[in-house]
């Protein structure tokens, strides 16, 4: 099964192909294949996941590639590396993408083009699948690049709204300034280490590091620049903010990749390049502090939004935050499951939201309320997600975010005593504003009586979804069990694994968490279920903090006015040296002085002939007198 | 019956050159004109007979090139005449000073 793992990549992109070729004109048959394709990819990664788990422990990488290109000294491959962590995303990519494009069917059935968007979903899976199995820097970077593009046509994919229009034009320039720094990063692995491949630079980096060929401070440098990628990717502050307007696209394609997939490529790039970031205490450091800051800031500006998509897609980056702040800490397994569980979870999150603004035709919480009545399904299964992101044992949440806490509190990094209290505070939010949105949109009473009275349950194969979904992020967490950690026994950095606490040990550590947790629900039913306090006066009292986190501490207004005034205006004077200098000076001035120079020499041109027939003889015995004397 | 020594044969070609170039330079009629390239074309035939009569050695190089120059001019004639006719229609006069517009 492994050696046909080429495969997983490979299925996507022939019924991209198909489609776009053949297909078009056909609905339901662009969608069959699209599906039938994922379905393949998933049980392919299923085989490969059961083949790689049947290997001893430590034989468990394989890898094989094929040249593609060859310009001296350099050899480009592509190739495949499947080891622990490449199995386990490509289980998550693929099982979401399968979910995304059945629940799709349902959610676009009405769109025109409906095939176009099969198609892209495709295209997506087959890059973000490439860049999955990729085994050396240049694959993932073009693995990576292609995401970006299909993240640009799907957040676009209803281009005629201007609001779609600007908000992929927004993603595609900010993580153009983190891909920057990536393409950097790869360049100089390339240069330094001459070759591209992530096993042979884990090995020239881990030997360069004992005989100190190499500081370590270089290596950190090259892993910012990576960094960089990450950074922009997984909507890292301070490159957050194209995540929020990429809630623009169709819902379904906000699950799949701008939830569960592809803003975890950050995630997954470091883990896979962790060799780089480990070296020195430095990119660590860098790494948990842009995690955590990502985590708490953006949960607290998710306490301040009206649109139920933006408080998921801020909820988003306050989790990848987590991710890469337990990177970052070094607990390597413990962000790579709390992947693994937000993949489900979130992805349940924003498919539900789908269902509701599919039954609504609205986004905005206000305008919801009541919905469980008409909405059983549904509000179950978002009632499930919103338990376990919020981490409430036994859901999937609590446990990786527990084993998140657990890292950082045991961290060496500088000041990890703040970044743990930091995450604590994020998980009392993150449950304060996910029971918010739970209360608001399906308990109490309708508020907007019209779109409540049309308001209807999705059909089976956009609930089916759901379904599945909310049975994965109940379990997926006992992956994990404490005590038994049969996902820490898997998928772990160096041949040690993390240990697994037992379940006494887990829970003494966790009840202050959890406690904050359960008083975060509390506040929020308080405040939205059973109307205790009102949120109105809160509001008004607190006013200019609740402008600050309604206006997202005003990053847009800020990066609008860097970009107006600072960037235009050094553009300005760029554009005046152009025009002036290079313009009028340089390029008009060459033809100033060869027309004048024309000028001048067209007043020997009399047309009298005699003039002509005297400048030649003339010249003639000038040359006859230089020859013979 | 002494032989003419070949310095004769050069100053005749040298006068028949000078007079050919006043004729090219001064006279302002294009017939003169064209008539003062011919003397010059001439004289440089002369030279070349002479010096092939004197040192050539039965060597032809010599008459043929200024076979070649007579065939020459002649075809240089016949364009520059016509030339000259066609100028002489457009302007009613065979002055080349009349004709310095075409200086472009």
């Amino acid at each position: 099964m492994i050696q046909h793992s080429w495969l997983i990549p490979g299925m996507p992109a022939l019924a991209y192909a198909v489609i776009v070729l053949f297909t078009r004109r056909f609905k339901a048959l662009s969608a069959g294949i699209s599906i039938l394709a994922m379905a393949a990819c998933f049980f392919l990664s299923m085989g490969v996941f059961q083949e790689l788990a049947k290997l001893d422990p430590s034989a468990r990488t394989v890898s094989f590639s094929w040249t593609w290109l060859q310009i001296p000294p350099w050899e480009a491959h592509v190739g495949v590396l499947i080891d622990p962590l490449c199995a386990n995303m490509l289980l998550v990519v693929t099982l979401v993408s399968l979910l995304v494009q059945i629940y799709s069917w349902g959610y676009m059935h009405d769109d025109e083009r409906f095939s176009v968007y099969f198609s892209y979903l495709s295209l997506f899976s087959a890059s973000m699948l490439l860049l999955v199995v990729a085994n050396n820097y240049l694959q993932i970077f073009i693995g990576w690049e292609l995401v970006g593009l299909c993240s640009y046509l799907l957040i676009g994919f209803w281009y005629f709204k201007p609001e779609a229009a600007d908000a992929c034009k927004k993603a595609f320039v900010v993580n153009r300034i983190g891909d920057m720094g990536f393409l950097m990063g790869v360049i100089t692995i390339g240069m330094m280490f001459q070759t591209f491949d992530f096993a042979e630079v884990q090995k020239i980096v881990t030997q360069g590091l004992s005989d100190h060929t190499y500081s370590t401070t270089f290596i950190a440098g090259i892993a910012l620049l990576l960094f960089c990628g990450a950074v922009g990717k997984s909507a890292q502050f301070p490159l957050h903010v194209w995540l929020p307007d990429a809630m623009e696209g169709p819902t379904p394609v906000s699950a799949l990749i701008h939830a569960a997939t592809m803003v975890a490529a950050g995630v997954y790039m470091v883990a896979r390049t962790y060799t780089l970031f480990s070296a020195d205490p430095l990119s660590m450091t860098v790494v948990a502090w842009v995690g955590g800051f990502t985590a708490l800031f953006a949960a607290t500006i998710a306490v301040a939004q009206d649109d139920i998509k933006r408080i998921l897609a801020y909820s988003t980056l306050s989790q990848l935050g987590y991710m890469i702040l337990s990177l970052g800490a070094g607990g390597y397994t413990a962000g790579m499951f709390h992947l693994t569980t937000h993949a489900c979870f979130k992805a349940l999150l924003f498919l539900g939201s789908g269902s509701v603004i599919h039954g609504l035709h609205n986004q905005d919480i206000w305008k919801m309320g009541g919905l469980w009545r008409k909405m059983k399904v549904t509000t179950l299964t978002f009632a499930v997600a919103t338990l376990a992101i919020a981490g409430i044992p036994p859901f999937a949440g609590f446990f990786s975010k527990d084993a998140i806490l657990d890292s950082v509190h045991n961290s060496a990094v500088p000041g990890h005593c703040v970044l743990y209290y930091m995450g604590v505070f994020t998980a009392f939010l993150t449950a304060f504003y996910m029971f918010r949105l739970f209360f608001v949109v399906f308990t109490g009473e309708p508020r907007d009586h019209h779109a409540h009275d049309h308001a209807h349950e999705s059909p089976l194969n956009m609930t089916g979804p759901l379904v599945v979904l909310a049975l994965l992020s109940l379990c997926v967490g006992w992956l994990n069990w404490p005590g038994v950690g049969l996902y820490s026994q898997f998928v772990h950095y160096g041949s040690v694994p993390e240990g697994a606490a037992s379940i006494g040990v887990l829970l003494g550590q966790s009840w202050p968490t959890l406690l904050l947790v359960v008083a975060g629900i509390a506040l929020s039913a308080a405040f939205y279920y059973w109307k205790v306090f009102s949120a109105e006066k809160m509001a008004e009292k607190f006013r200019p903090v609740y402008l600050l986190l309604k206006n997202k501490y005003y990053f847009d207004e800020m990066y609008g006015w860097l970009v107006k005034k600072v960037l235009f205006g050094l553009a300005s004077i760029f554009h005046w040296f152009d025009e002036k200098i290079v313009d009028d000076g340089m390029v008009d001035g060459t033809g100033w002085i060869n027309q004048k120079m024309g000028g001048l020499l067209s007043l020997t041109q009399t047309g009298y002939i005699q003039n002509y027939a005297w400048v030649i003889f003339a010249a003639v015995a000038v040359i006859f007198f230089c020859v013979s004397f | 019956m002494t032989e003419v020594p070949i310095v004769h044969y050069l100053y005749l070609a040298a006068v028949l050159f000078v007079i050919g170039i006043f004729g090219v330079l001064a006279r302002k009629n294009a017939i003169s004109v064209l008539m003062g390239i011919e003397l010059m074309l001439n004289a440089v035939n002369i030279n070349y007979l002479a010096f092939a009569k004197y040192w050539g050695g039965g060597n032809l190089t010599g008459p043929v090139f200024a076979v070649f120059v007579i065939t020459i001019a002649a075809a240089e004639a016949a364009v520059a005449l016509a030339i000259v006719i066609s100028i002489y229609r457009q302007l009613k006069s065979a002055n080349v000073d009349d004709a310095h517009n075409l200086r472009g």
